[in-house]
């Protein structure tokens, strides 16, 4: 299949510490791919390098057919390159409903209109409530975000990100700090993203990984160390080491 | 949009949110509590207009402030380039038209507000505030040293505007500056309201709960801030040319820190974030600062002082925002 | 010559005046992140208190600076025990509002009891004369602000490099999460800097009030100045404090010996240069 977002070469230096060191990536439509990896593997770098919060040494990244690497992070978005956070960031003073409205209009470029309102726009507000049906959320429609459940923020996060209708998503720990009981509706809302969207996923929650990731990637120290189906990856002799350090070589934990 | 609405709008039909959420109850309320003020103090319209003047540059702080999330004590820049704009287009090149002053000043805000937001917006924190705090001061001595064009610290003089619409002149008990000031604020007032509600309102607050989501949604989050400042500059300058029509004369006290921190303060006093906050801030401000200083101008300062520490203590919502919630749980309560 | 001579004294003892008095705000900013606007209220304390104790009491120059220092500090402490602790952590609008409020009621207070003329504070004769250098002679009570400049800077070096509480400090300004972890009472550690502080803004509104004048609005007149130093040198750090003020000093001085007409324009051209150059001041460190 096609390329559609890619990663080459990337490179980032912290203080002479390589942080992302020489990585390459390539999602098609459709993938469904996880991003893997120990603490301090460079996740958190990696993410800020492709969305154009941090500027890498040297690599690319390309969306399409463009190289947008020296593009600013507000257009890597305008042009279909889009992230969630591991730390909801809402507007909490703000309803559910207005979240999925003001990213509509910021996707239609009207939100820099000074008069009107969404809920004169009968389009607009048809859109919203599917989104918010789709994840749940229709009930809380009005309500502040700050009053919501932290589960339910939480799919009003990844609501948002789709609501810019993007060609890439980056997920960041889509369900961290959401209680065991609630992650079901996080992962019948992931298996119900749009069939062509590139998906990334960074997590750590192994179960969600697998559940949801029909790729994994394993990033360690900076650098690519495994690229492949989920069946492999624990089999994989690098994936053990980086996560296990010398216990792998062990044998049994216990 | 303020909580009230938010409220209100659960159990009101959607007519009346329309009415509410389009300013004509507040334009209602300015409008009847105006011509109270008129006939309750028909000795007194020269406070009243200013008042006015100042409520124009107090929501016009409540832009950058309440609703970006800004914090400046510069102000009064935006409010003193407006006095001077029309002040020095009637004084120096005989443009007395008032309406045409106004927009003058309007357009002179506007500019201010273009070149301090452009200063101020760089930096964050504690550097944001002495950037606005240095673009007062800077502003303050280039028109000091202006004096040809301002007059410098006497003030500039010989503003003499014709009468409204060729119609009402100017008196000398301030009536027609008064109804004039009053009928700005409110045309400012709806204008406002309707900018709050529009998607570029919702884009303002979103900056002040999180700029980083912001930005994650695509949208310059600095030329958002910037374009408020510009529209803020805006409003500002009508209260700055309102301010050189009714008292006729410009001084440097409108270019001031003094100014721009009493501003806060009254926003703050009456709750940021909220149009009617700003309006009852100023209002209240303004009413004690006229009695008590007329007493003993440091009791008024140890007055007010105790009053800003308290409200920072127990109300930080200020006075409608605290009333607001007390409202909002008592409806809770009984609901 | 004689012109370059006298700016560059002027600005070196006003630069110094406004260092004794910054540079507590800049380690209490440093430290527990409050934007003080009130800390040129305590310099103006002091200043009255020196004027009420060596001009009204007749108690001497000497007695009238420790009284100030003592009876500042000591009218400081619950003000931090009950209002400026709960500013720790607050957003800066909600600081700035706090402090601006407690100056507001100091001058009222201030006022109400002193009355609103202007303060002065009779010098001794030591210090009335002038220092003859040979080629040129210099106000005595300059040099005396200059050399209480360098004392100040050299004991708090000493406090901050040297001492055990200074490690403490260091390590709470540091990271005062982890400091605290580490079993130092951070709070003591706030009470004690803030204590220092205020004890050194009003130090500095003692001698300095030759060059700024105790009168009723100078807690709202040096309002922003003693901050825009903290700003410029970097919030927490003693060299960049007096770098700021020898800079800015020098800036204001010159300004109003060339181009008085100017006022204080050259002065913030300076701040929102350097401010918009180095966002965390002079000297910051770049660890917000």
């Amino acid at each position: 299949m096609s390329t559609l977002f890619e990663v080459r070469n990337l490179r980032k230096n912290f203080g002479g510490l390589a942080v992302t060191n020489d990585v390459s990536i390539g999602l098609a439509p459709g993938d469904r791919v996880a991003l893997i990896g120990p603490n301090g593997a460079g996740k958190t770098t990696f993410v800020n390098l492709v969305t154009g919060n941090l500027k890498p040494d040297s690599g690319n990244v390309f969306l399409g057919n463009e190289d947008i690497t020296t593009l600013r992070a507000a257009e890597r978005v305008r042009r279909g390159l889009i992230r969630s956070f591991q730390v909801t960031r809402l507007f909490l003073d703000m309803t559910p409903e207005e979240h999925v409205a003001l990213a509509i209009l910021q996707r239609e470029g009207q939100a820099g209109r000074v008069v009107g309102h969404y809920s004169g726009r009968p389009a607009l507000m048809q859109e919203v409530r599917e989104i918010l049906h789709q994840f749940g959320l229709l009930e809380l429609s009005n309500i502040k975000a700050q009053e919501i459940a932290y589960g339910q923020q939480r799919l009003l996060e990844i609501a948002l990100a789709l609501a810019l209708r993007p060609k890439v998503l980056l997920l960041d720990e889509p369900a961290a700090g959401v209680p065991q009981s609630e992650t079901a509706r996080i992962e019948a809302a992931l298996k119900r993203l749009p069939a062509d969207l590139a998906v990334l996923m960074i997590d750590h929650d192994m179960d969600l990984v697998f559940r949801f990731a029909k790729r994994v990637i394993v990033l360690a120290a900076g650098t690519v160390i495994f690229d492949g189906l989920p069946k492999d990856v624990i089999a994989d002799a690098r994936v053990r080491e980086a996560y296990l350090g010398n216990y792998a070589d062990a044998g049994s934990v216990a | 949009m303020t909580a009230p609405v938010e409220h209100s709008a659960t159990v009101s039909p959607p007519v009346i949110r329309r009415l509410i959420d389009g300013g004509l109850i507040g334009a209602l309320a300015i409008a009847v509590i105006g011509a109270a003020g008129y006939y309750l103090f028909p000795n007194n319209l020269a406070l009243l207009t200013r008042m006015t003047a100042m409520a124009l540059l107090v929501l016009s702080l409540d832009l950058v402030t309440g609703y970006c999330g800004v914090a400046t004590l510069g102000h009064a820049a935006l409010f003193g380039a407006g006095a001077y704009g029309a002040g020095i287009a009637a004084a120096h090149f005989g443009i007395s038209e008032p309406l045409t002053m106004t927009l003058i000043g309007a357009v002179a805000g506007a500019v201010a507000g273009l070149v301090a937001g452009f200063v101020i917006l760089r930096a964050h924190g504690l550097a944001q505030l002495v950037l606005s705090i240095a673009v007062i001061h800077l502003f303050h001595e280039a028109a000091n040293k202006a004096s040809r064009w301002t007059g410098g610290s006497d003030g500039l003089s010989g503003i003499m505007p014709n009468a409204v619409f060729g119609l009402f002149e100017f008196d000398l008990w301030g009536q027609t500056a008064y109804i004039y000031g009053l009928a700005l604020l409110i045309l400012v007032f709806v204008a406002l309201k309707i900018l709050v509600r529009s998607p570029f309102g919702m884009l303002a607050r979103g900056v002040r709960e999180d700029p980083v989501r912001v930005g994650a949604m695509g949208v310059s989050v600095h030329s958002v801030l910037l374009r408020v400042y510009v529209i803020s500059g805006a409003v500002a300058g009508i209260g700055g040319a309102l301010s050189a029509i009714s008292t006729q004369v410009v001084g440097l006290d409108s270019l001031s820190f003094t100014l721009s921190a009493e501003a806060l303060v009254m926003l703050v006093l009456g709750g940021t974030g909220s149009l009617y906050g700003a309006l009852i801030g100023t209002i209240v401000f303004m009413f004690f600062e006229d009695t008590l200083s007329a007493i003993n101008p440091f009791h008024w300062l140890t007055i007010i002082g105790a009053l800003l520490v308290m409200v920072v203590l127990f109300a930080p919502k200020g006075l409608y925002g605290s009333a607001v919630a007390l409202v909002g749980r008592f409806r809770r309560r009984q609901a | 010559m004689q012109t370059v001579f006298s700016i560059a004294v002027d600005a070196l003892a006003y630069g110094m005046v406004l260092f004794v008095i910054s540079i507590g705000l800049s380690v209490t900013m440093g430290l527990m992140r409050v934007v003080n606007l009130a800390h040129g209220a305590f310099a103006m304390i002091a200043g009255y208190l020196a004027s009420y104790a060596a001009r009204d009491l007749g108690l001497g120059y000497a007695a009238g600076i420790l009284i100030a220092v003592v009876g500042t500090v000591i009218i400081a402490i619950p003000l931090e025990r009950f209002l400026y602790r709960r500013l720790y952590g607050a957003t800066e609008l909600t600081q700035v509002l706090m402090t601006i409020g407690i100056t507001f009621c100091v001058i009222g207070i201030a006022n109400f009891i002193f009355g609103p003329t202007l303060k002065t504070i009779p010098l001794p004769p030591a210090l009335q004369g002038s220092v003859d250098l040979g080629f040129r002679s210099i106000a005595a009570h300059r040099v005396f602000a200059i050399v209480c400049g360098l004392v100040v800077a050299l004991a708090l070096w000493f406090l901050i490099e040297r001492t055990a509480f200074g490690i403490r400090l260091r390590a709470a300004v540091d990271n005062a999460a982890m400091a605290a972890a580490l079993g130092v009472r951070t709070e003591v550690v706030y009470a004690v800097s803030f204590a220092v502080a205020i004890g050194l803004a009003a130090l500095g509104g003692v001698v300095g009030a030759e060059l700024l004048p105790v009168e009723p609005y100078y807690a709202l007149r040096y309002m922003v100045t003693f901050l825009v130093v903290v700003s410029v040198g970097g919030a927490g750090s003693i060299p960049g404090a007096l770098l700021a003020c020898l800079v800015l000093g020098a800036i204001d001085t010159t300004g109003r010996y060339l181009a008085p007409e100017y006022g204080e324009f050259f002065f913030y051209l300076a701040v929102i240069v350097i401010v918009t150059l180095f966002p965390r001041g002079l000297l910051g460190r770049s660890k917000q």
